[in-house]
C-alpha cells in the first residue's frame, strides 16, 4: 500500500468516527433526559475518550517518529550515490539524472534564490519524498528507489509566476544484481 | 445560570453607537466574503480549465483571497469576541472602530499592492520572495502589501491591548481571568464566564503573535530598501509561520465564544464552566503558540526536536477540541429537547467543521505524512474545511442570531431551508474535492493543472458554486436584517 492509501484510509476512518459521532447525537438531539444523570454519563464517557486519544496519541507518535523519518543533516550520510540540486526560479538543476535502483541516493538540496520545494514525483504521478530548497541551507534527503524509470521533479513552494511548470525529470534504472523486479 | 435559557438577555443589546460599529463589521466582513468567494471560484475555475488566466493573474487573485480571507474572517471573529466580551468587561467602542478604520485602510493597502500594483507573493510573503519576483511586481508593490498587513496588525493590537486592560481591570490579571488558580483544586466560580476564558486566551497569543508578525514585516520592509541587511530565511520562515498560525488560528479562538454563549440558550440546558474547561483553554494558549513547526516539517535543517514538538504538540492540540469543545457542545444538545431555528443548527455544523477538519490536519502533521503530502491540496482541504465549515458558521451563527429575534420560532426563512443545506452540502463536497486532490497528489497553488487533477477542480468549482449561492441568500438576508431595524436594538428585549 502506498503512503497515500495509508493516510487515506487513516483520514476517512477518523472522519467517520467523527460523523457517526455526531450523527447520534443529533438524532436524539430532539429527545429529552434528566440532565443530572446524564451529565454523570458524559463525564465517564469523556474520562474513556480522553485516555483512548492519549494511548492512541503516544501509540501513534511512538510508531512514526521511530526511526526518526529526516537523516542527520550535520553528519555524513555515506550514500552509494550522490545527487546535488539546486533551484532556482524557475528551473532545477540536478548533477545527475541517471540514477539506480536499490541503493540509497542522497540528495544535497539547495536554492539561488527563492524557496523552493523540492518533490519527487514516481512514474505513476505520486509524491514519494520531497524537501525544501532554501537559500543558504543544503537540506539532506535520503532515498531509495525500488521501481524504475522516469521520476519527475516539482517545485512545491510557491516561488513566483512560474512555479507551476518549475520541474525536471530524472531516470532511475532497475537495481544492478538482480534484485526485486 | 438563570439566564441560560433567555435568547436576547438585557445586557447584550447595543447602544446605537455600538450597533452602527457593529453593522459595520459584519456588513463588511459578508460583501467581502461573498467577493472573496468569488475569486476563490475563479482560482478553482481556472485550475479546472474551465477559465482561461494568466498565471500572473491566477497568483494576483490567489494572493488576494489569501489575505483578503485571513484578514477578513479575523475581522468577523473579532466582532463576535467583542459582542460577548463586553458584557462582563468594560470594552472601548472607539478602539473597537479604530481597529475598523485600519483593517479598511489596510485592506486598500493590499487590493491596491495587488490589483495596481500586481503584487502576486502569497498571502504568507515568505522571504525573499515578495523583493525577488523577477520582474513581476516592483519592491514598492511589495512594501505597500506589508504596510498594509501592518495596519491590519496594529489595528487589532489595539483592540487585544484595550482588552487586556479591561480583562486586568476586573480579574487582577490575565491568569486569574483564564482560571489557573482553579486549575488543581478549589472551587471554580460558577459564574465566571467562558467567554472571559477564551478572550483572555486570544489576547495572550495574538497579541505575542501579531508583534511578531510585526518583526518580520518591518526586517522584511527594511531589507527591501538595504538588501545589505540580509535575512537569514529560516529565521524569516519561523517568524512568519509563527504569526500567521497563530494569527488565522486565534479567529476559531474567537469566534467558538459564540457557541459557548449561544447554544445553552437554544438548547434549553445550562453549559456550565468546568475543570477540564479550563485545562484545555490553559493548554490550547500554550498549543497555538508552540505548534507552529508543523509547518517546518519538510526543513530538515530544523533542529530536529523542533519536529518532534510540532507533531506531537498537534497531536495534543486535538486533546481539547475532541474531549472537550466539541464534546461539550454535543453534551449539550443530547437529549436536550433541542429547538432547530438557524443559528442552532449552524453552531453545530460549526462544531462539525471543527472536529471534523482537524482530522486531516493532525494526519499532515506527521512528519512521515508530510513528506508526501505538505503543499498538495491536502492542506486547502483541511483549512477550509475548519475555517468554512467551522468559523465561518459561527460567525453566521451571531449574525442570525442578532437579525432573527422576534422571529416566531415555526417561521423557516429562504435561509433556513434553502440556503443552510446548499451551504453545508456545497461545502462538505468542495473540501473534499481538495482532499480528494491533496491523496492524488495534486499540488496546491499551481496556475495550470495536468489533466488527471481537472476532475478534483471541476467538481470543487460546482461545489463552490453551491456555498456561493448560500452565501448570496445568507448575506441578503443578514444584510437586510442589520439595516432594517436599527431602532429596536437598543431597547432590552424581553425575550420570548
Ligand atoms: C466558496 C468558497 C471558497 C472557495 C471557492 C475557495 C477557493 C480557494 C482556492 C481555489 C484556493 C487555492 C488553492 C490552491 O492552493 O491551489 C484557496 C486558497 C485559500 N483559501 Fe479559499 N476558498 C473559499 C473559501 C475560503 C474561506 C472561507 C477562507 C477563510 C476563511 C479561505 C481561505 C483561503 C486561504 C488562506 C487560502 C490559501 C491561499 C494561498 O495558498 O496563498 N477560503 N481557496
Ligand atoms: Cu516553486
Amino acid at each position: 500500500m502506498s503512503a497515500q492509501n495509508w493516510i487515506g484510509a487513516i483520514t476517512l476512518v477518523g472522519l467517520a468516527a467523527v460523523s457517526l459521532g455526531f450523527v447520534y447525537v443529533l438524532s436524539q438531539a430532539g429527545r429529552t433526559a434528566d440532565p443530572a444523570r446524564l451529565s454523570k454519563a458524559s463525564k465517564t464517557v469523556r474520562r474513556w475518550w480522553f485516555w483512548a486519544l492519549i494511548v492512541l496519541g503516544i501509540g501513534v507518535a511512538w510508531g512514526t517518529l521511530k526511526p526518526f523519518p529526516i537523516p542527520p543533516q550535520w553528519s555524513p550520510l555515506q550514500a552509494a550515490q550522490t545527487v546535488d540540486v539546486v533551484g532556482q526560479q524557475w528551473a532545477w538543476s540536478l548533477s545527475t539524472t541517471h540514477l539506480a535502483a536499490g541503493t540509497p541516493v542522497e540528495f544535497r538540496v539547495t536554492s539561488s534564490d527563492v524557496n523552493h520545494s523540492f518533490a519527487i514525483y514516481d512514474p505513476q504521478g505520486h509524491i514519494v519524498i520531497q524537501t525544501q530548497a532554501m537559500p543558504g541551507y543544503t537540506n539532506k534527503l535520503l532515498y531509495t528507489f525500488r521501481e524504475p524509470g522516469t521520476y519527475t521533479v516539482r517545485c512545491l513552494e510557491y516561488c513566483g509566476v512560474a512555479h507551476h511548470v518549475m520541474q525536471t525529470r530524472f531516470e532511475v534504472a532497475a537495481a544492478a544484481t538482480g534484485g526485486r523486479p | 445560570m438563570s439566564n441560560a435559557q433567555e435568547l436576547y438577555p438585557r445586557d447584550e443589546a447595543l447602544a446605537p453607537r455600538e450597533r452602527r460599529v457593529f453593522t459595520f463589521y459584519l456588513v463588511t466582513a459578508l460583501v467581502v466574503f461573498v467577493l472573496m468567494m468569488s475569486l476563490g471560484l475563479v482560482l478553482r475555475l481556472a485550475q479546472g480549465d474551465w477559465l482561461t488566466l494568466s498565471p500572473a493573474v491566477f497568483y494576483q487573485v490567489m494572493t488576494a483571497h489569501g489575505a483578503g480571507m485571513v484578514g477578513t474572517v479575523a475581522l468577523a471573529a473579532c466582532a463576535v469576541m467583542w459582542f460577548f466580551l463586553r458584557k462582563y468587561v468594560p470594552l472601548s467602542t472607539t478602539i473597537f472602530a479604530a481597529n475598523y478604520a485600519l483593517f479598511v485602510l489596510g485592506a486598500a493597502l493590499i487590493l491596491g499592492s495587488i490589483f495596481l500594483g500586481r503584487y502576486g507573493g502569497a498571502w504568507t510573503f515568505l522571504y525573499p520572495l515578495p523583493v525577488h519576483s523577477m520582474g513581476l511586481w516592483s519592491r514598492n508593490a511589495a512594501v505597500v502589501f506589508m504596510l498594509g498587513y501592518l495596519s491590519i496588525g496594529v489595528g487589532f493590537l489595539l483592540f487585544y491591548l484595550d482588552a487586556m486592560r479591561a480583562v486586568i481591570g476586573r480579574y487582577g490579571n490575565l491568569g486569574r481571568a483564564l482560571g489557573l488558580q482553579w486549575l488543581f483544586s478549589g472551587t471554580i466560580d460558577p459564574e465566571h464566564p467562558k467567554t472571559v476564558v477564551a478572550g483572555t486566551m486570544v489576547i495572550i497569543v495574538n497579541s505575542i503573535g501579531t508583534l511578531v508578525g510585526a518583526v518580520a514585516l518591518v526586517m522584511s520592509i527594511v531589507n527591501a530598501y538595504y538588501p545589505s541587511a540580509v535575512l537569514d530565511a529560516l529565521v524569516a520562515k519561523n517568524l512568519i509561520y509563527m504569526f500567521g498560525h497563530t494569527f488565522i488560528n486565534a479567529t476559531i479562538y474567537m469566534a467558538v465564544i459564540a457557541v459557548y454563549e449561544l447554544l445553552p440558550r437554544y438548547s434549553g440546558r445550562p453549559y456550565p464552566i468546568s475543570r477540564p474547561f479550563l485545562w484545555a483553554w490553559a493548554a490550547s494558549t500554550v498549543f497555538v503558540l508552540t505548534v507552529y513547526p508543523h509547518h517546518l516539517l519538510m526543513d530538515y535543517v530544523m533542529p530536529h526536536w523542533a519536529l518532534v514538538v510540532g507533531q506531537i504538540l498537534s497531536y495534543a492540540s486535538g486533546l481539547p477540541v475532541f474531549t472537550v469543545t466539541a464534546y461539550g457542545a454535543l453534551t449539550n444538545v443530547y437529549r436536550s429537547g433541542m429547538r432547530w431555528s438557524l443559528p442552532a443548527k449552524l453552531l453545530l455544523l460549526s462544531m462539525y467543521g471543527w472536529a471534523a477538519g482537524i482530522v486531516p490536519a493532525i494526519v499532515d502533521a506527521t512528519i512521515r505524512v508530510n513528506r508526501v503530502m505538505h503543499n498538495t491540496m491536502w492542506v486547502p482541504g483541511h483549512f477550509h474545511f475548519y475555517l468554512l465549515l467551522g468559523v465561518l458558521p459561527m460567525v453566521l451563527a451571531l449574525m442570525f442570531h442578532v437579525v432573527e429575534r422576534g422571529k416566531r420560532p415555526a417561521q423557516r426563512s429562504a435561509s433556513e431551508r434553502l440556503g443552510f443545506p446548499a451551504y453545508w452540502i456545497g461545502g462538505l463536497a468542495f473540501v473534499t474535492a481538495f482532499l480528494a486532490g491533496g491523496y492524488a497528489s495534486e499540488p496546491r497553488r499551481f496556475a495550470a493543472h495536468l489533466p488527471a487533477w481537472l476532475p478534483y477542480d471541476r467538481w470543487g468549482s460546482i461545489a463552490a458554486l453551491l456555498v456561493i449561492a448560500a452565501m448570496l441568500v445568507f448575506t441578503t438576508r443578514i444584510v437586510g436584517g442589520l439595516l432594517r431595524t436599527p431602532a429596536d436594538a437598543a431597547v432590552a428585549d424581553p425575550g420570548r
